[in-house]
């Protein structure tokens, strides 16, 4: 495997290729924000909250980390003012959910409407789902501003044996509504 | 990616199964005809059910859980039963301008339906569209596949009594 040198932070890191800027500058102990990020999952990349800076040639540019392969001669930043505006902006709009990182940017209200306080569509329970317990379980329904997490209809029981899902979701979604959505109730 | 030589059992007799199976053999058999046989579905029997949505998941060995998603995320395909007859609103800016509300506001007042609802006798279902490219008419309205322009609440009242019978 091809190793590839990087700067993250002003320092020079070595990683193979194909890893991730977050897992490579988690592991050069940068501290980087994730909601939607599990190492078991493939990178879903909807919280933006792993977001970096940058620096290619002459040009700078914000990136999901979690979804960005390392690139050789890469200049990465990852916490300058910029970006802390932009996750703090995300974390505001997040609220009343995701309060941990609340608490770490400082907020205790919201200038947005305030949605469901148990789902923020993060998707671990979605993904998790598909992609580490085989169960197809779960799905997002609807989109744009409808999009809500949803049960296949007939098979929400599976969750109680299974239940995989449960501690990745903070809000308490899938634990309060398994075996109680179906499609008929829906419509 | 084999082909399937054994084809799962249609969920009942209905011939109209038939038309959905030939639309999944013309894809391959393979999820990557899901939307296809969505649309062949929904063209076939007016909405898509939980049946024939667990039957097309089977038949092209997809997982529920993505034909229910794919299913839910366009506004072509409706989960519910339509009425006989269809009514388009346009709500798109120039029909928003010219008064696209107060026709909405006019069916809810006759009979009862807001967007994306049907009436308790299945006779109409009243849908609202974005923009259907007619903004030289606004406000218009689409009835059964006929587009009506320079509409005002009180004709458009009439026509769709008329329509409805």
């Amino acid at each position: 495997m091809t190793r590839i040198t990087l700067t993250i932070d002003g320092e020079t890191v070595q990683a193979d290729e194909g890893t991730s800027l977050l897992e490579v500058a988690r592991k050069a102990g940068a501290d980087i924000p994730t909601l939607c990020h599990n190492e078991q999952l493939k990178p879903h990349g909807a919280c933006r909250l792993c977001t970096v800076e940058v620096v290619k040639g002459k040009r700078t540019r914000l990136v999901a980390s979690c979804a960005y392969p390392v690139e050789e001669g890469l200049v990465v930043r990852t916490s300058t003012v910029e970006i802390e505006k932009h996750r703090k902006l995300l974390v505001e709009m997040l609220y009343p959910t995701a309060l941990h990182l609340a608490k770490r940017y400082g907020i205790t209200k919201s200038r947005f409407e305030a949605e469901r306080g148990d789902c923020n569509l993060c998707g671990l329970c979605v993904n998790y789902c598909r992609e580490v317990a085989h169960r197809n379980v779960l799905y997002f329904e609807g989109r744009g501003i409808d999009r809500k997490v949803a049960f296949v209809p007939g098979k929400a029981q599976e969750c109680s044996s299974c239940g995989a899902c449960f501690e990745l979701c903070s809000g308490g979604f899938v634990v309060t509504n398994h075996g109680t959505v179906s499609l008929n109730e829906r419509i | 990616m084999c082909p399937q030589t054994v084809r799962n059992e249609a969920p009942s007799d209905d011939k109209r199964w038939k038309i959905i199976n030939a639309t999944m053999r013309r894809n391959g058999d393979d999820s990557h005809a899901l939307i296809e046989t969505l649309h062949s579905v929904q063209e076939t029997f007016g909405y898509l059910d939980d049946v024939a949505l667990s039957y097309v998941a089977k038949s092209l060995r997809t997982p529920l859980s993505r034909v229910y998603g794919v299913a839910t995320f366009y506004h072509f395909f409706t989960l519910k039963p339509q009425g006989e007859h269809s009514c388009v609103v346009c709500t798109g800016t120039a029909c928003h301008i010219k008064g696209a509300q107060a026709l909405l506001s006019a069916i809810k007042g006759s009979f009862g339906v807001a967007p994306g609802e049907t009436t308790a006798d299945n006779k109409l279902s009243v849908i609202s569209a974005r923009c259907i490219g007619s903004c030289g008419l606004a406000p218009a309205v689409v009835i059964d596949g006929n587009v009506m322009g320079n509409l005002s609440p009180q004709t458009l009242v009439a026509r769709v009594e008329r329509e409805i019978g």
